[in-house]
């Protein structure tokens, strides 16, 4: 079990809260305290849009214990909108063809259970195609 | 600085060892490794593995594995950075021969991927990229190759089956190696129709984890008695990188920043150019990761490592032959073992003892062994002594 | 013995302070089976008859907690408030996905209601989210507190083979309640009708519930939402046509239509909130989501009637009036019929591996 680590990333996983540099402006995540680009410390919260595109993606067929459930799943790196990447699954994909550049939006979904089914399930980001729906 | 030089080579095949563990694969290669070294007493034993605490529920390696060699009470620990265990093993025996510390030094290479099966494996091997925001999502380590390579032919025009030649000239050099996994040439059609293990990566893009282990004999040059080996080898440069764990936290992660850094300042120590390389040993586990080391090191410019590739420069009789004795793809990849592999096939080659692989004239011969996408990157510069004359070096 | 009836005659929830819809949300999962595929796996040929055309199926990573977060989302996209300022996070579901756990705590944590909130998850079969905003009304009605949330979501499930599992669907919709003055639209009043009829039931440990067959329909459907909509129109001196739309609870295309007939209202009124042809019976979700559907169209000045039915049993009703603070706040987020166009159909091997109807151990 490892309930005190998905714990502890709850903010990260279903906010998609970072860090944002007073010193650069530069927005981090996952966040980590140092600013990747300018080296002074970032400790200042920023939470993601959750709006990105797809930078690359591809398919997993053998996938590591506690995935397996899932298989075969998309797994992808987002550039999100401000900036950072980072990697998620994407999710209700249907038919839809995924290319890089796609846009996507974060969307929380389960992500595995924490050991067996016994164990609590782990929720988290995954993004899908957007827009789903266009502010009028 | 005194010269450090590897003086006793061993190793076992690369397969699937189902009747022997870590611990006897390790003294295997040990046994050899000493037997070759001609009498040497080692010191210290640095162990690299990868993944004996997921795979086999196993820590502790350096007193276990010296117990079993029957070395008890020599200093012993395990030196891990994933797939670059094996490297940065021996740069930690390299630096401990190096300082005057110890005089001989031990490096032993050791991986046993079939003590666990199936998604159980895969498990594991994820374990070497980022828990918390890499794994988590389901990423393996082939699926984070597959994005590279993925980006890597989106940027850069690539015709079909363009990174063939990778898998092609590993399986033709693996021809010639009694230790390799697969000793049997491949043709292009059967890459061509490989199965697709995750888009764009087919089975032969990727290298076989396999069981394996691989040692190492370090000593001063000066210690070496008069009975001992004579064809010495040595370590002319030893170098480490690292770069981001995750993928996703690259500013351009289709270059392979630690792998420039490390292959530059082994090259710096040794004082040479990269024209005076007269091999290469790549951590080709994947495809990509090769034609982006053969960029990043500065065989081949960015975009262009699959080219040289393609063109048939990476074989033996090309401008800058690769995967000599059939690197990770044909040898097998034994995880923590493969930079120690790299080495004792460098080794071979150095001695002039390739048989079929034999590069004529190699001098000097590069090593790079990769933790995860170059997240480490050690290099090593091995080079041949002129034993007719062992004062003119 | 039967204990006396000692209750006054009984009067609408009526709030101390107006209450009203500030933010709404809808969602609906992207998978759609088509009753005569589960036909075609159940029944042969045997055609015609089929409750409904067909059911939304959520997807392997989806379940109440998950779409419980994109509809609260969405309502947050509405309300345009401070998610520190919602008193209460309360979700109604037969299918929470503990069974000792809250969903409601998650669904909090995830859109930022955290620490300063209520959170419980409500169960009371189909009504479980309309029983969760007549209590959203009490905090904000008495002051306690200025928003609340209140979710009605399932991913219900039918037995192989069973009647049900022609409709069992999944989605539902969030509401979050504030003030009259914010609101889009005013809830004037509730009335809930309740009694102990056994129509339809799940014991402990059982994965597939049981139900009366036909006894569910008169003495259960039936009778609880006319005795609630009747009581509720008398007591506020409305009749049908006093209302633009009502939308009641939609185990199958018929119940609602009927209903519907029986309380005097036309087949047009219900339109929009009918959505169960196309996405299946959403149980706790059901009334509320026909409810979305309905608002995403309303104009000001529209009156709407909601009653809900859970078995077991009870019904909700609801007098709802369009402010014309709706124009603005509609396309804020995704519309129902956004989410119902959305459709990747499957078939039934893909269903059972959607919802774990194959055994693995």
């Amino acid at each position: 079990m490892e309930i005190p680590r998905h714990w502890r990333l709850k903010k990260q996983r279903y906010g998609l809260v970072g860090e944002v540099c007073p010193h650069c402006d530069h927005k981090i995540f996952p966040p980590r305290d140092v600013c990747p680009n300018c080296g002074d410390e970032a400790k200042e919260q920023f939470a993601f849009s959750g709006k990105g595109e797809v930078y690359s993606y591809t398919t997993v067929y053998e996938a590591p214990a506690g995935f397996d459930a899932n298989a075969p799943y998309t797994v992808a790196i987002v550039k999100l909108e401000e900036g950072p990447m980072l990697t998620a699954q994407l999710t209700d994909l249907g038919e839809q063809p995924i290319s890089i550049g796609m846009p996507v939006e974060m969307v929380t979904r389960k992500m595995r259970n924490d050991g067996d089914e016994r164990g609590v399930i782990v929720y988290g980001y995954k993004f899908r195609p957007a827009p789903l729906h266009t502010t009028a | 600085m005194t010269d450090v030089v590897i003086t006793g080579i061993g190793q076992t095949p690369v397969g699937e060892h189902w009747e022997l563990g870590l611990r006897d694969l390790a003294v295997a290669a040990i046994r050899d490794a000493l037997k070759d070294a001609g009498g040497l007493k080692p010191q210290a034993l640095f162990v690299g593995n990868m993944l004996a605490p997921n795979l086999s529920n196993q820590a502790h390696l350096g007193a276990l594995i010296a117990e079993y060699a029957g070395l008890t009470g020599i200093e012993a620990m395990t030196v891990e950075a994933s797939g670059a265990s094996g490297g940065a093993a021996l740069r930690q025996g390299y630096l401990a021969v190096a300082s005057g510390m110890v005089d001989v030094a031990l490096v032993v290479g050791v991986e046993k991927f079939t003590d666990k099966i199936g998604s159980d494996v895969e498990e594991a091997t994820a374990t070497e990229n980022d828990a918390d925001f890499e794994s988590i999502h389901g990423m393996t380590i082939t699926a984070q190759a597959a994005l590279l390579m993925k980006r890597y032919m989106h940027e850069n025009e690539i015709p079909e089956n363009g990174f063939a030649n990778f898998a092609l000239t590993a399986h033709a050099n693996g021809v010639a190696n009694k230790n390799a996994a697969f000793q049997k040439a491949i043709k292009a059609e059967t890459y061509a129709k490989a199965e697709m293990v995750s888009d764009p990566i087919k089975v032969f893009d990727m290298a076989p984890q396999l069981d394996g282990a691989a040692a190492l004999v370090l000593t001063r040059r000066e210690l070496i008695p008069s009975n001992g080996q004579s064809l010495l080898v040595k370590i002319a440069g030893s170098a480490a990188s690292s770069d981001t764990l995750a993928l996703h936290d690259r500013k351009d992660m289709l270059y392979f920043d630690a792998a420039q850094i490390s292959a530059g300042k082994a090259m710096k120590q040794a004082g040479i150019t990269l024209s005076q390389i007269n091999f290469f040993e790549y951590h080709d586990i994947f495809s990509i990761y090769a034609a982006l080391q053969l960029e990043a090191v500065g065989f081949a410019i960015k975009g262009k490592g699959w080219k040289l590739a393609a063109d048939g420069e990476i074989g033996l009789k090309g401008k800058i032959p690769c995967a000599t004795m059939g690197g990770m793809k044909a040898r097998g990849f034994a995880g923590g073992a493969s930079g120690v592999y790299q080495a004792v096939e460098a080794v071979t080659q150095l001695r002039g003892q390739a048989g079929a692989n034999q590069i004529a004239g190699a001098t000097y011969g590069l090593i790079q062994s990769l933790g995860g996408p170059a997240s480490t990157a050690v290099s090593h510069i091995l080079q041949k002594l002129d034993w007719s004359n062992p004062d003119s070096v | 013995m039967t204990t006396p009836n000692t209750q006054t005659s009984p009067t609408l929830l009526k709030p101390v302070k107006p209450v009203g819809i500030v933010g709404y949300g809808a969602y609906v999962p992207r998978y759609r089976i088509p009753a005569k595929e589960i036909a075609r796996v159940w029944t042969g040929s045997k055609g015609g008859g089929l409750p409904i055309k067909e059911k939304a199926v959520p997807g392997l990573d989806e379940d109440v907690i998950t779409m419980s977060i994109e509809a609260a989302r969405n309502a947050m996209l509405r309300a345009q408030i401070d998610p520190t300022e919602l008193r209460a996070v309360w979700v109604g579901s037969e299918s929470h996905p503990y069974a000792v756990k809250p969903t409601s705590t998650v669904v909090a944590e995830a859109i930022g209601a955290v620490p300063s909130t209520q959170g419980a998850d409500f169960e009371f079969a189909c009504k479980a989210g309309t029983e969760a905003m007549v209590a959203v009304m009490g905090i904000v009605g008495s002051g306690m507190g200025r928003y609340g949330m209140a979710i009605g979501m399932d991913t219900a499930q039918g037995k192989p083979g069973d009647a049900l599992e022609y409709t069992a669907a999944a989605g539902g919709a969030a509401y979050i309640l504030g003030p009259a003055e914010e609101s889009l639209a005013v809830i004037n009043s509730a009335y809930s009708y309740v009694t102990d009829t056994p129509d339809f039931w799940r014991r402990e440990y059982q994965k597939y519930p049981e139900h009366g067959m036909r006894f569910t329909g008169e003495p259960a459907y039936f009778k609880h939402i006319t005795e609630a909509a009747t009581f509720m129109m008398e007591a506020s001196g409305t009749t049908a046509k006093d209302y633009k739309w009502a939308v009641f609870h939609q185990p199958n295309t018929k119940f609602p239509q009927r209903v519907a007939s029986q309380l005097g209202f036309s087949m047009e009124q219900i339109a929009p909130g009918l959505l169960v042809t196309n996405i299946g019976n959403t149980y706790a979700g059901a009334a509320v989501i026909g409810l979305t559907a309905i608002l995403d169209i309303a104009q000001p000045g529209d009156r709407i009637l909601m009653v809900s039915f859970g078995s077991g049993a009870g019904s909700d009703a609801f007098d709802i009036l369009v402010t014309d603070k709706i124009t603005a706040r509609q396309g804020l987020a995704t519309k129902t019929q956004e989410y119902i166009a959305r459709r990747t159909e499957i078939d039934y091997a893909t269903y059972a591996r959607y919802r774990g109807k194959i055994t693995m151990k």
